[in-house]
């Protein structure tokens, strides 16, 4: 691997390790997403992805190890939701993206609100430029949906597009998506992987993480696989077919049954 | 249908529309069994004079409830404010005495919202919890140091604090109401304009969304409660001032009518929402009740009956608007009676 300087990562992770109290939830994590890339995260329940993506995310800081964001050192001890997104990092969850009770335009804005003085909204603003987001970044022609809608009308998959959506907007360099695609349909998962294709496009970075294989193929230009907290493997795509992949994740989960 | 259906958009629309519907109806129900009272201006300035504490907290509990938590304390605080501003008015040999009292019982209610934000956000004990104690302790403190008397403090009437916050506007509206409906008005824009409010409704929506969008839960919450506590402490101070005496009591009649008016009001349970609006005419629905069905000349053994029956009607005219199933219902409404029907299934977005 080379650190190219003129352009530094996305992200690099330097020997990350995290501790709830005594039980190791991540050991010796190593790896890089560079700028443009998009990264599949692969692992069984538990080993450790989400835990990952909270810390890359300021929810918490890690027990040890360095951060890099676009070749900037993170001040664990700063660094929190706000500083990510200020850094460029957006997440996208499953269920947690977006309140349900609240208006489409309140989605995009909150927690950082277009705002005169003394904290008071500028709700015409804030309509607005959520308008341009759904017609234009994420292309949602869904009719009867405006930015009044609450999002409990929305469908899974348009639920997801509107937090891409948002996350485009707000220029993240580095888009992440724990689980987007849980419980949708397939015409839905289709919506969710469009949008993903969009960030692409966008010349954003990009780490996905799900449980079906298939869609993180075609997704993903890499595939990292992690297990119990350990990273155990990072495979380029055009080193291996889907078919391949699927059997080693099948193979190691074997293996370490057999070895039990 | 079709204009029945723009007609229905219309009314869901309207902030509170479907509740002040509610109140007008209720007095027009009172003009007919009460003429004699209820076409006598006086009535209608005499819930202005009682219903403005009752609104206040109302008020309060419309944003507690909408953080998706709740306040059983703040009849407590009602107490204690009184309390303490009827003490140091009567024992401070000082021409602020007044002002002094006033604001030293706006901080004992910031005090006590604070020791609940405090209890909530950092230990997370449940609000039902912290804030039932709360009001046993302090309620009992207020008790203690009342020494179980009320405080007369009939000097208050020629106090500035007396004029401007329960005199009589044009010699007949009561400041208070002018002050309640003020508070109204800011708390809305709070609410429904400032980041604070928006903060507010996705904390109760999902606190966990709330989180990874960057609003700070804990100091929200601890902000809210102790802006509660203040907001508790004006109601107290209203009422002490308008009745010029302390009463150990007071307030203790006002936890479950003041709920009642914030979901009247359409505020929902389970957090998320919350109509300020809405409170503002569920507070005048619960004051106009207890007294319109006296004057009607029934027992006033009937308030407590019809106050439910109100409150369920206006819950459920806040389901159905609230879930947009208005059209649903009277499109629904002939099946309905068939009591085996089959529930239709209303599933929303998959989920896990
Ligand atoms: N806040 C926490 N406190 C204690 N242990 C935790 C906490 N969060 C996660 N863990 C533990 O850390 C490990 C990794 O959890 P994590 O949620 O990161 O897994 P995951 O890879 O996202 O799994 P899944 O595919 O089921 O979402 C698990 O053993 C989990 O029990
Ligand atoms: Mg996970």
């Amino acid at each position: 691997m080379t650190n190219d300087p003129v352009q530094p990562y996305a992200v690099q992770l330097i020997n990350i390790e995290k501790y709830f109290g005594s039980v190791c939830a991540l050991k010796n994590i190593n790896f890089n997403v560079e700028k443009n890339e998009i990264v599949g995260l692969i692992g069984d329940n538990g080993a450790g992805k989400s835990t990952l993506v909270k810390i890359l995310t300021g929810v918490f800081p890690p027990s040890s190890g360095q951060m890099f964001i676009s070749g900037n050192q993170v001040d664990f001890t700063k660094y929190s939701v706000q500083q990510a997104h200020a850094m460029g990092i957006e997440t996208v969850y499953q269920d947690k993206s977006l309140g349900e009770k609240q208006v489409l335009w309140r989605n995009f804005f909150v927690g950082r609100e277009i705002t005169y003085p003394f904290g008071f909204i500028n709700v015409k603003k804030e309509k607005e430029i959520a308008k341009e987001i759904m017609l234009n970044t994420i292309g949602f022609r869904s009719k009867g949906i405006t930015v009044n809608s609450k999002v409990s009308k929305l469908s899974g998959g348009e639920r997801q597009g509107v937090a891409i959506g948002r996350a485009m907007y707000f220029d993240a360099e580095l888009i992440i998506l724990d689980e987007p695609t849980v419980a949708l349909s397939l015409k839905e998962v289709r919506k969710v992987l469009n949008f993903v294709h969009k960030i692409k496009e966008a010349g954003k970075a990009c780490i996905y993480i799900s449980h079906d294989i298939q869609d993180v193929y075609e997704i993903s230009d890499r595939f990292i696989v992690i297990d119990r907290g350990e990273i155990i493997s990072s495979i380029q795509k055009k080193d291996i077919t889907l078919i391949a992949l699927d059997d080693f994740l099948l193979e190691y989960a074997h293996g370490l049954k057999d070895g039990e | 249908m079709k204009t029945q259906n723009s007609l229905i958009r219309i009314i869901t629309r309207v902030e509170g529309l479907p509740v002040f519907g509610v109140l007008l109806l209720l007095l027009l129900a009172f003009l007919i069994t009460a003429p004699d009272v209820f076409t006598h201006p006086l009535i209608y300035m005499s819930f202005l004079q009682t219903v403005p504490p009752q609104l206040v907290l109302g008020l309060g509990l419309t944003l507690i409830i909408t953080a998706g938590e709740i306040d059983m304390s703040f009849p407590a605080i009602v107490a204690l404010s009184g309390f303490v501003f009827s003490y140091f008015f009567k024992n401070f040999d000082s021409p602020y005495a007044v002002w002094i009292g006033f604001f030293l019982a706006l901080a004992a209610g910031a005090l006590v919202g604070y020791t609940n934000g405090l209890l909530i956000a950092k230990l997370g004990v449940p609000s039902i919890m912290a804030t039932l104690a709360a009001q046993f302790f302090w309620y009992g403190i207020t008790i203690l140091l009342a020494g179980g008397l009320q405080v007369d403090i009939g000097r208050v009437e020629s106090t500035s604090v007396h004029d401007i916050f329960t005199g009589r506007l044009f010699d007949i509206v009561p400041a208070q109401a002018i002050w309640s409906l003020g508070l109204a008005v800011l708390l809305w824009f709070i609410l429904n304009r400032h980041k604070f409010g928006e903060a507010i409704m996705f904390i109760g929506d999902n606190p966990n969304v709330a989180r990874v969008m960057g609003i700070d839960v804990e100091a929200t919450k601890i902000k809210l409660f102790t802006l509660m506590g203040v907001i508790a402490a004006f109601a107290g101070l209203l009422l002490t001032i308008e009745i010029n005496v302390f009463f150990p009591t007071q307030g203790s009649g006002f936890m479950l009518g003041v709920m009642a008016a914030v979901f009247i009001g359409g505020t929902l349970i389970s957090g998320g929402q919350g109509s300020i609006v809405g409170t503002l005419f569920g507070a005048y629905i619960i004051g106009s009740l207890q007294a319109g069905v006296v004057a009607t000349g029934v027992t006033s053994y009937w308030v407590q009956s019809v106050m439910g029956l109100i409150m369920v009607v206006a819950v459920v005219i806040n389901v159905v608007i609230g879930e947009g199933r208005m059209g649903d219902i009277s499109f629904r409404l002939p099946q309905w009676a068939n009591i085996n029907r089959n529930k239709p299934p209303e599933v929303p977005p998959q989920r896990q």
